[in-house]
């Protein structure tokens, strides 16, 4: 059996995070401790108590094949952007190694390294050059880069003056034209317009089937995941939760993502946000008040936030929700300061609860996360969960509820239509009509 | 089969060296960018490399010459000043330009991997553009002065190779430090300004008192003047060899010093930038 192109072994990254770490790093702070205990070594300072520890990656362990393309999905914050930078190098390992034999090319974000002031020629060189190609790889594969972006027209013009789609098609065409062994992808597709999005899924395709080059591919897109990779592997909270193939994993990945209930208390001591507010719970509730799991299509249904302000809140402070499909589209955002009569109004020390209400008859059937937040608008964040509950909706004859497949649409409303009509001896009536 | 990479904490070094050949073309890319970005929506352009020595030169010559009547070794004093003013500016352009070229180019560090010892490097090389413009000035001064220069001039690329190393190490110091302290980007301005007082830039090296002269030279600057005024302009003026030495001692320190520093600070950049 063939040794694998990639193998991660134990790999952990732990990071050092302190509510006062800027104070504790800076120079100052430096100096001054040198000056006071000069025989202290500088590094012992990081014992000092305000600094946390917090593991962005635990003990990680999975084998790529040559040719084989892999998805990594998770959560924000599960550690998939800490492990393509490791792979790719900008950030050491705490512990663990990686082995890979073959070249890498590693594309976190497109367009690294452009330089607005200069033109899009000059940038498809520096760029490539960035990415690790020579002057002589440029060169040969110039042409086939700029009939990729679609701007031959503005090669000789400065970036600055390209619109954001232009400047995104030059960068990715770049990109797209690098050949290495092991190519490593963060979510760099979701940009442009559409046109140019499939022409970058159909790139990705013929790299990833024809050229026989290994591809590690992050998105939040799970229908990405599913068309371009075989095998995928799930991280949650810095660990590998599951390695299978990538049906499987996207499918576990999205019923986790129903595992939160439709309640959310927190215990006294727990309650997150500061001295000024904290919240209680999070429920999901039906018109009569009780706690559902699972929403009927046609019935309303309320997202409850219980709080309390510790001290008193300025007018403006809000309260708000915002709905996520499992593939991580955002549905919509509403804050309590929709209320009119709460919008203009300071808010007393003392307890809580902004209710929303979502009507019948407009989410699309299946499963909605809520992540919910509380902030004083442009001055602080009070509190802020993602997924802190979710709910199922169902298909129960509303919308589209004849058919057996799920309705097209991230919504579904219940929208009037109006049908006239006239027969044909007086045609002029239906324009008179509109 | 490919040879293998492992990725490990601290088990780099021997790679490094390796990546930073195979990155050699950066080197140059990163120089032409500085140099094609550098003079951009200005309007008298590359000019301006020669319009900054030659003030500093007007204003050298006008305070030490007129007003302090110092010594001139029996040159023309606008030329000793510029034989001084070539090696200082190059060193201070490329002093500011690499010391905030890591933070400058923060999306760079973040998001790709490359040997970060480019990012300096290829400032200084950028710098050095300027540098021979105004190298190419004093030819022109001298001309103007009717000043044939010595035969040492041979010598003269062992001192710009001196003034490179100078740079570099000093820009790498503060390149690496400028990652966590930003303090760093107040501090580079004053070095500079004061640099050019403290260094032999407007007088000789022999005005200063003979017991502080070795201590003198404990600025690798002063060693980079002085060999150079030795080597165009020849005649009265000799290299103190103590000094010389001394200014080699302590460059070569800082260089291993600054290579030794930016190597173990190296793998926190991308965190910490």
């Amino acid at each position: 059996m063939p040794l694998p192109i990639i193998s991660v072994e134990n790999l952990s990254k732990r990071y050092l995070i302190g509510h006062k770490r800027d104070a504790q790093d800076g120079l100052r702070h430096v100096l001054e401790n040198a000056l006071r205990n000069p025989f202290q070594k500088f590094r012992q300072r990081n014992s000092s108590s305000t600094q946390e520890e917090f593991w962005a990656l635990k003990d990680v362990s999975f084998d790529v094949a040559d040719g084989e393309v892999i998805g990594i999905i998770g959560r924000n914050g599960a550690g998939k952007s800490t492990l393509l930078k490791i792979l790719s190098r900008i950030t050491e390992p705490t512990s663990g190694r990686i082995r890979l034999r073959g070249r890498v090319a590693s594309l976190l974000e497109v367009g690294t390294g452009f330089h607005p002031d200069l033109t899009g020629r000059e940038n498809i060189y520096l760029n490539g050059a960035i990415l690790g190609m020579s002057r002589a790889e440029i060169r040969s594969r110039f042409d086939e880069i700029v009939a990729f972006s679609e701007v031959e027209k503005y090669l000789d013009t400065p970036v600055k003056r390209y619109s954001s789609g232009m400047y995104v098609r030059l960068a990715f065409a770049v990109a797209a034209h690098l050949e290495p062994e092991i190519l490593i992808v963060d979510e760099v597709l979701a940009v442009g317009d559409i046109a140019f999005q499939k022409k970058c899924l159909g790139k990705m395709e013929d790299i990833s089937k024809s050229g026989g080059r290994t591809v590690l591919f992050v998105s939040h897109n799970m229908a990405m995941i599913t068309r371009l990779c075989g095998k995928a592997v799930l991280l949650q909270n810095g660990s590998v939760a599951m390695i299978d193939s990538a049906e499987a994993v996207v499918s576990q990945y999205i019923l986790s993502f129903g595992e939160t209930g439709s309640e959310k208390v927190w215990p006294e001591t727990e309650r997150p946000g500061n001295n000024k507010a904290r919240l209680r719970a999070v429920r999901v509730v039906d018109a009569e008040g009780r706690l559902v799991s699972a929403v009927d299509i046609r019935r309303p249904v309320w997202i409850e936030l219980h709080y309390e302000a510790l001290e008193v809140l300025p007018p403006g402070v809000r309260t708000g929700l915002r709905l996520f499909m499992p593939d991580g589209t955002v549905v919509f955002s509403s804050a309590d300061t929709a209320n009119s009569q709460w919008r203009q109004k300071p808010r007393q020390v003392g307890q809580y609860v902004s209710r929303c209400e979502i009507p019948g008859d407009l989410l699309n059937e299946g499963l909605y996360s809520v992540t919910i937040a509380a902030d004083i608008p442009f001055v602080e964040v009070l509190f802020f969960q993602e997924n802190v509950v979710s709910f199922q909706v169902e298909q129960t004859g509303g919308v589209g509820g004849e058919h057996a497949e799920k309705w097209l649409g991230v919504v579904c409303p219940a929208l009037n239509w109006e049908i006239k009509f006239s027969d044909q001896s007086r045609p002029a009536s239906i324009l008179r009509g509109y | 089969m490919q040879q293998e990479l492992i990725i490990e904490q601290g088990k780099t070094e021997r790679q490094y060296w390796r990546d930073l050949w195979v990155y050699r073309e950066l080197f140059y890319f990163l120089a032409w960018r500085d140099l094609l970005v550098r003079y951009k929506q200005t309007v008298v352009g590359v000019a301006w490399s020669l319009i900054r020595p030659f003030l500093t030169m007007v204003v050298l010559t006008i305070v030490f010459d007129r007003f302090g009547s110092m010594p001139s070794g029996g040159v023309p004093y606008p030329l000793l000043v510029f034989c001084g003013t070539l090696p200082w500016q190059f060193f201070s352009t490329a002093l500011s330009e690499s010391g905030s070229s890591l933070v400058n180019n923060s999306n760079l560090v973040s998001k790709v991997y490359f040997p970060r010892m480019v990012i300096p490097a290829s400032s200084v090389i950028s710098s050095s553009v300027d540098f021979l413009i105004s190298g190419a000035f004093l030819v022109v001064l001298m001309i103007w002065y009717r000043f044939a220069p010595s035969p040492k001039l041979i010598f003269l690329p062992v001192f710009v190779l001196l003034s490179f190393i100078a740079s570099f190490s000093a820009g790498l110091w503060i390149a690496a430090l400028m990652v966590k302290y930003r303090d760093f980007r107040f501090i580079v301005p004053f070095i500079v300004q004061f640099g050019l007082y403290i260094s032999p830039v407007g007088f000789l090296s022999t005005v200063v008192p003979e017991r502080w002269r070795l201590i003198y030279f404990l600025n690798p600057m002063a060693g980079v003047i002085d060999g150079f005024r030795w080597s165009i302009l020849g005649g009265e003026h000799t290299l103190y060899i103590p000094g010389f030495v001394l200014s080699c001692t302590v460059t070569l320190l800082l260089t291993i010093g600054a290579i030794w520093y930016f190597r173990s600070t190296e793998r926190e950049f991308a965190d910490v930038i």
